[in-house]
């Protein structure tokens, strides 16, 4: 519960560049597209999928389920924040 | 239960393919009954496939999304027997496979086609196991099954018009693009592809260079969408060996066998993705 307290939008966007980067063996800016640079193939966007379910503990569905909300990390970021419920700046 | 046997195909095997292959058929809505020898195996593959169906989705490989069919699995072959056709995809193995096959058949009414998922054991050595030769074909699927569009099909020697026909219709139904070739070990793309990826371990082990700057080199310079040791590991490494055993043994070329850097890796359970590891890490195992 503690953990679930202290996630914050910028936590989010941090544990996501983290766990992609190292992935990537790569710096990954939060705006980068990462299918369109090749960072990430159509094997690696499924595993980002399961991971930010378990690591967030969010359930990915439906329409959520779509590319573009995992093109870049700010995407990733606004997507979990919002399945979360945490607060955003507008803009996200 | 309501099904047209039209709307049913079988699979034979829970691995990797079978697993893959059942993924793209629900995909596609079809429905589909699995059956290993394993109930434990048939457990995990419910699991992995709901996760690969997710997958197919999110990469927009299911158009029109059909509503997914069905899955049943079993582990016994008696129920493939209402199937439009049946599709083997045990281990590439081939005294297995024949065995496998002798059952399928024994099984399976007159009229309904065999499918062995083979990445190379000749057509024509799996057809003599089998009741009715005219109904068997190969077809060589990719893994992932339901992202990868083409399929190779293996003509055999024996296979008639009619099971052709109707093995290409129901790929077709599957969204498959097809090229049909003759029959020969190991075909067209495991001939092709199975001996660079050996070769290109081989480069590994004697120092030329490194395995992300073989696969960056294949990639950048010759368009190869992954580069080969990452197919490698997409494909699995024991796999990978087999197929290349086979490939050897029944084309006299000695160069074809495993290289020693692929039968150490093989011997340490690092297999590709499906163990986490095998010539890249790829950390926790997708659950």
């Amino acid at each position: 519960m503690s953990m679930d307290q202290a996630v914050t939008a910028e936590g989010i966007e941090q544990a996501i560049t983290e766990f992609v980067s190292g992935r990537v063996k790569a710096e990954v800016p939060a705006d980068e597209d990462l299918f369109a640079s090749g960072l990430v193939s159509s094997m690696f966007a499924m595993e980002l999928v399961v991971h930010l379910e378990q690591a967030f503990s969010v359930q990915i569905l439906g329409d959520d389920l779509k590319r573009d909300n995992f093109r870049t990390v700010q995407a990733m970021t606004a997507l979990v924040a919002r399945l979360r419920g945490v607060e955003q700046p507008a803009d996200a | 239960m309501g099904h047209t046997p039209s709307d049913t195909i079988a699979v034979v095997g829970a691995g990797v393919m079978g697993r893959s292959i059942t993924a793209l058929a629900l995909g596609r809505g079809v429905h589909v009954v699995l059956v290993d020898v394993s109930e434990e195996v048939l457990g995990n593959a419910r699991a992995e496939i709901a996760q690969q169906l997710r997958h197919g989705q999110f990469m927009g490989a299911f158009p029109g999304s059909p509503a997914p069919g069905t899955l049943t699995t079993t582990q016994s072959t008696s129920e493939v027997a209402d199937a439009a056709v049946v599709i083997e995809a045990i281990t590439e193995d081939a005294s297995l496979k024949a065995r496998v096959m002798a059952d399928i058949s024994s099984t399976v009414p007159a009229g309904v086609p065999l499918i062995t998922n083979t990445s190379g054991i000749p057509i024509a050595e799996l057809a003599k196991s089998v009741q009715r030769p005219a109904e068997l074909a190969g077809v060589h699927f990719m893994n992932p099954a339901y992202l990868i569009e083409m399929v190779e099909v293996i003509r055999g020697p024996q296979t008639g018009d009619d099971a052709m026909a109707a093995i290409l219709s129901v790929l077709e139904r599957l969204g498959k693009k097809t090229v049909v070739v003759r029959d020969a070990p190991g075909f067209v793309t495991s001939r092709l592809l199975h001996p660079m990826i050996n070769e290109a371990a081989r480069v590994v082990a004697e120092g030329t260079a490194s395995v992300e700057a073989v696969d960056r080199l294949m990639h950048g310079c010759l368009g190869h969408p992954t580069g080969p040791l990452r197919t490698a590991d997409l494909i699995g490494l024991d796999n990978l060996a087999d197929a290349l055993r086979l490939l050897a043994e029944r084309t006299g070329n000695l160069t074809f066998e495993p290289c020693e850097l692929l039968m150490e890796k093989v011997r340490r359970g690092d297999l590709g993705r499906k163990t986490g590891r095998g010539f890249y890490d790829y950390g926790k195992v997708l659950s």
